[in-house]
């Protein structure tokens, strides 16, 4: 890889990234199913080279086991460490959830604040490939549902970077959802070495009329619909969260106090998501500034199919954004 | 200095100070219990004091040792001052976990507590994490990973005996064997019949030995311990033992025969280990109840501390759930353009 390439996708920018926090950074290790170089280094390549630079010490591959696989992380990071350690398909992490959600998250609390867990944990997900009902889900709003463990996701190349390495440098534990479909996608290259902070949204376009606000691949679509709307006379603001918990209330806040009008858009399905609760948090700050109800757009509430109709019209599109959008404007 | 197969007249004295520590502890702890002191969950570890008093030994503060929900034992014997736990078993800011964790979760990292978990089978994975980070560091530390034997039917143990073999981790993992997962008989619900077995096809050495004798548990403990120190992986050491109570303070134990029970709290191994020490080491009775004069003294200032300690105010609530903010640890820049 060139010192700085004018164009990266996501694969190659998350593999920049933990290309420069090990090398800042002794502490800093990396394992996980299949992803030292003897393995492959990755089933889709994003941690090629990393144990040939680093060594088979910091970057190991591992047996398939979840729960030991995310085990070793937390006592690693209890150890004095800052593993990263990945969890390939998203929907896997729930054969770690103990070690998740009971350990990693809790042990600060629990132990007074003596231990904490600066883990990351990099997992994959995303509808759209063809993959089916176990290996696409979205399932932020599980993690997001337990205090003490942060979720980040990016938008961009570029914000991969950026964020995975704040993840790696936090203190608390972070789940870092990276899209299979986004793997691939290109972007301006990243500034070596800028962390872009975690907690804080990223607002991409002002608008003055509604807020669309997003996070992950499904900006992209956001910013397509904000696109159509400006066709339409319509001054839409795009959210990137950036980190999906804990949510950057104050930027959603003041973004829909000025517009009075907000779409939630995330790839999970809508019910009992991510969407629910900032709809429910601005309904409770704003409510009598708002000029219509917030309105969700989510996955449809089952299964990721396979077929690929009935995928696409699973998820979530900018049609859809649309669609949504106009009814908020009364359209 | 120790024989190579016996352990000398001061160690086992050591041994019988740490058993007797938390045996005195556990009574004192039904009895605050019982008579309304304290409102608590508790596992009680009576019959099992033996097999931390006789591993810990072999151990530094620095060494590491997660445990389960019935850990007090391997808490005391680890040096975990005994007025930390009742502080934390009686829910306040003085205990070890400022009253925030509980009994189930007692931690203390400055004696290489790291972790106590509610959840069966949950030590071990954790364990192989802490032994990694040893590792890594090229330090001399171990961990020890404490579960029962109910433990080993869960998905945990495979996992992670296996992770520890293959990555030759510094780790023993320690099954207490006490003969009832819960309510349930290990006879019953364990293929096989033996633990130990098991690690035969993970690739380590598996052993069981009979964990209410000190003498016997102080040999497999120091080999395990050698066997991790000089880097050649992971033991599975079986310490059969016997619960004297049942799962929990309240449960009556109607499902453990009588006479089984009655047999094991005839041969109590705290009473065992206190009898050998007279009749083979030559230590007089005055030796032994001034140590135990001690261990009273200590474990009734632990009561009087944890019940006329503070209760956590509610800003406690929402402290210790995140870091607290503040500059990212890193030379990096953290000043990224947007």
């Amino acid at each position: 890889m060139s010192a700085k390439p004018a164009t990266v996708n996501a694969m190659q920018a998350i593999n920049l990234a933990l290309h420069d926090a090990m090398k800042e950074d002794d502490s800093v290790i990396v394992f996980g199913e299949d992803l030292a170089d003897p393995e492959g280094g990755g089933v889709l390549g994003v941690t090629k080279g990393l144990s040939s630079t680093f060594g088979d010490s910091r970057v190991r591959s591992t047996p398939i086991s979840e729960q030991a696989i995310i085990g070793a992380g937390i006592g690693a990071a209890l150890g004095g460490l800052r593993p990263v350690t990945e969890i390939m398909l998203m929907n896997f992490a729930a054969v770690a959830m103990d070690m998740i959600t009971n350990h990693a998250a809790k042990l600060r609390f629990m132990s007074g604040g003596q231990t904490h867990v600066p883990m990351t944990i990099r997992t994959m997900t995303g509808a759209g490939a063809g993959n089916g009902g176990q290996h696409s889900d979205y399932l932020e709003a599980w993690f997001a549902h337990t205090a003490g463990i942060k979720v980040v996701t990016y938008s961009s190349p570029a914000e991969a970077y950026g964020l995975l390495l704040s993840a790696i440098f936090d203190e608390d534990p972070v789940i870092f959802i990276e899209n299979l479909t986004t793997y691939f996608v290109t972007g301006p290259a990243p500034t070596r070495g800028a962390l872009i902070p975690l907690g804080k949204a990223n607002v991409l376009r002002r608008g003055t009329d509604i807020s669309l606000i997003s996070y992950g691949f499904m900006v992209n679509h956001a910013w397509a619909a904000a696109v159509e709307l400006e066709k339409e006379g319509v001054s839409a603001e795009v959210i990137d969260l950036r980190t999906v918990a804990p949510y950057d209330a104050e930027t959603i806040l003041d973004s829909v106090g000025r517009t009075g009008r907000v779409v939630i858009v995330h790839e999970a399905v809508r019910n009992f998501g991510v969407g629910a609760e900032i709809a429910a948090e601005i309904a409770e700050a704003l409510h009598g500034r708002l000029k219509s109800a917030p309105r969700r757009v989510g996955g449809s509430f089952n299964a990721v199919p396979f077929s690929k109709p009935l995928e696409t019209s699973h998820m979530p599109n900018p049609a859809r954004i649309l669609a949504a959008a106009r009814s908020a404007l009364g359209r | 200095m120790a024989s190579d197969n016996q352990p000398d007249t001061s160690v086992l004295l050591e041994i019988y100070r740490r058993a007797a520590l938390i045996k005195k502890n556990d009574e004192k702890i039904i009895a605050a219990a019982r008579s309304g002191k304290m409102n608590l969950i508790y596992y009680s570890p009576r019959g099992q004091e033996i097999i931390p008093s006789a591993l810990s030994v072999h151990l530094s503060d620095d060494d590491y040792v997660c445990t389960i929900y019935r850990g007090i034992h391997d808490q005391l014997a680890k040096g975990v001052p005994s007025k930390s736990i009742w502080a934390e078993y009686a829910g306040r800011v003085t205990g070890s976990c400022k009253g925030k964790g509980g009994p189930m979760h007692i931690t203390y990292p400055a004696k290489g507590v790291m972790v106590t978990t509610g959840v069966v089978g949950s030590s071990m994975p954790i364990a192989n994490g802490l032994a990694l980070a040893a590792q890594i560091q090229g330090v001399q530390r171990i961990a020890v990973a404490n579960f029962g034997d109910g433990a080993s039917n869960i998905g945990a143990f495979l996992e992670s005996l296996n992770l520890a073999s293959v990555w030759q981790l510094p780790v023993i993992f320690v099954c207490q064997n006490n003969l009832y997962a819960e309510h349930s008989s290990f006879r019953k619900f364990t293929a096989g019949g033996s633990v130990a077995q098991r690690a035969e096809g993970l690739g380590m050495p598996g052993v069981t030995v009979d964990g209410n004798d000190a003498v016997a548990m102080w040999r497999v403990a120091r080999e395990a311990v050698a066997r991790a120190r000089a880097g050649e992986g992971p033991t599975l050491i079986e310490a059969m033992t016997f619960r004297f109570q049942g799962h929990l303070l309240g449960d009556d134990a109607s499902y453990i025969p009588a006479e089984q029970l009655r047999a094991a709290v005839e041969k109590d191994p705290v009473l065992a280990l206190r009898s050998h020490l007279i009749a083979h080491h030559q230590v007089r009775e005055l030796t032994l109840t001034g140590i135990e004069a001690a261990i009273e003294r200590e474990v009734e200032e632990a009561q009087a501390f944890a019940l006329s300690s503070k209760w956590p105010t509610p800003d406690e609530l929402l402290t210790d759930v995140w870091a607290a903010p503040g500059p990212v640890k890193t030379h990096l820049s953290t000043s990224a353009p947007t």
